[in-house]
């Protein structure tokens, strides 16, 4: 099943390059430089679903205690960081030919880069606590108030001016892109939600087996 | 114990709560337009500004590296002044933001120049150029 998932995994980053470089046209304004929002917007928006599972598996694991939750959470959460910081890496490439600097503290990469140390943090404390139900308990409410941080991420461009631009996807109103563009995103999409599945299935696995060999 | 959590969460959540809407009333603004600049100009502060370049405004010299150009937000607008290059995407009728502080001349001189770009994208108008075709025609060109 792993070893299916693996392959089908290099099958999609194949495609999803071969979407990204030969199928998609460049734009017209920015030229090639845009073909980073290919990485760029299905990172995050695979960071985000990262998120989304670390809360859902935090409340769960508080409600039942059922370590499986836990290592969900756990797995999900370094996923997502790994995720976080391929937009941090991927935005400032793409923002230093286009806007004219590699960062800058507008209100939506200010908030990205708390969500980075949020869920850094998360991490630091599942690693700081020996006691494995203790760091299961604390990280799990860590993994709760941090995802406050996500919708403020999304909506930061609404809320505030900022110098970044609004989403082109998960948006209300038409498309600003033509279909070409939109299937890329949604191919490249896909992919890394497969990625995601793929490596946390893994690291599930691996947590497992860590706390089998300690027991 | 259990109260105590939940206390301690509404403390938390309620400090979060605060600082959010604090941040969104006050400084959280990352660039005032040329109307507000006008409304309560302060020469000398460093200000980042905002909006449109208006068309017909820029002006370079490419080899003293002056850069003059206005930025425009329909209401008023504000000249800037600038000694260096601008992003690729920086140009008449597009967003830009700079950094600079307000000369006792009315101008902003201007250390950096950020383009804004919009949530737009579109393939350019000839058909033929799309993608690999193009790229393959570039390599072949830098190969002869």
């Amino acid at each position: 099943m792993n070893r299916t998932l693996g392959w089908l995994v290099v099958l999609g980053l194949v495609a999803g390059l071969v979407m990204s470089f030969g199928v998609a046209p460049r734009d017209a304004a920015q030229g090639n430089v845009q073909r980073i929002m290919y990485l760029h917007v299905p990172s995050v928006l695979v960071a985000y679903l990262a998120f989304a599972v670390v809360l859902v598996a935090s409340i769960v694991y508080l409600m039942t205690r059922r370590e499986a939750a836990d290592r969900i959470g756990h797995a999900s959460a370094e996923v997502g960081v790994l995720f976080t910081a391929i937009t941090i890496t991927s935005g400032a490439i793409w923002g230093k030919p286009t806007w004219g600097t590699w960062w800058t503290w507008d209100a939506r990469l200010t908030s990205v880069a708390v969500l980075f140390v949020m869920y850094l943090g998360y991490l630091l404390v599942r690693g700081m606590v020996d006691d494995r139900e203790r760091a299961a308990r604390y990280s799990a409410v860590v993994g709760i108030v941090a995802a406050l941080d996500v919708p403020l991420v999304h909506f930061s461009v609404y809320w505030w001016r900022t110098l970044h631009q609004p989403p082109t996807m998960l948006k209300p109103g038409p498309s600003t892109m033509p279909g070409v563009f939109a299937t890329t995103l949604l191919v490249n999409l896909a992919v890394l939600a497969l990625v995601y599945v793929f490596l946390v299935s893994k690291r599930v696995r691996l947590l497992r087996r860590e706390e089998e060999a300690l027991a | 114990m259990k109260p105590k959590f939940i206390g301690g969460g509404l403390v938390i959540l309620a400090a979060l709560g605060y600082m959010i809407y604090a941040g969104v009333t006050q400084s959280a603004v990352y660039f005032v337009t040329p109307s507000e600049l006008r409304a309560s100009p302060v020469t000398g502060k460093a200000y980042r500004l905002g909006g449109l370049v208006a068309p017909g405004s820029l002006r370079w010299d490419a080899r003293t590296l002056d850069l003059a150009f206005t930025l425009t937000d329909g209401q008023a607008s504000i000249p800037v002044r600038h000694k260096g290059t601008a992003p690729d995407l920086f140009g008449e009728g597009r967003g830009a933001v700079v950094e600079g502080t307000l000369t006792t001349d009315g101008y902003v001189k201007a250390t950096q120049i950020l383009a804004k770009h919009s949530e737009e994208y579109q393939a350019p108008h000839d058909k033929s150029e799309a993608g690999y075709k193009e790229l393959i025609k570039t390599l072949r060109k830098a190969g002869q």
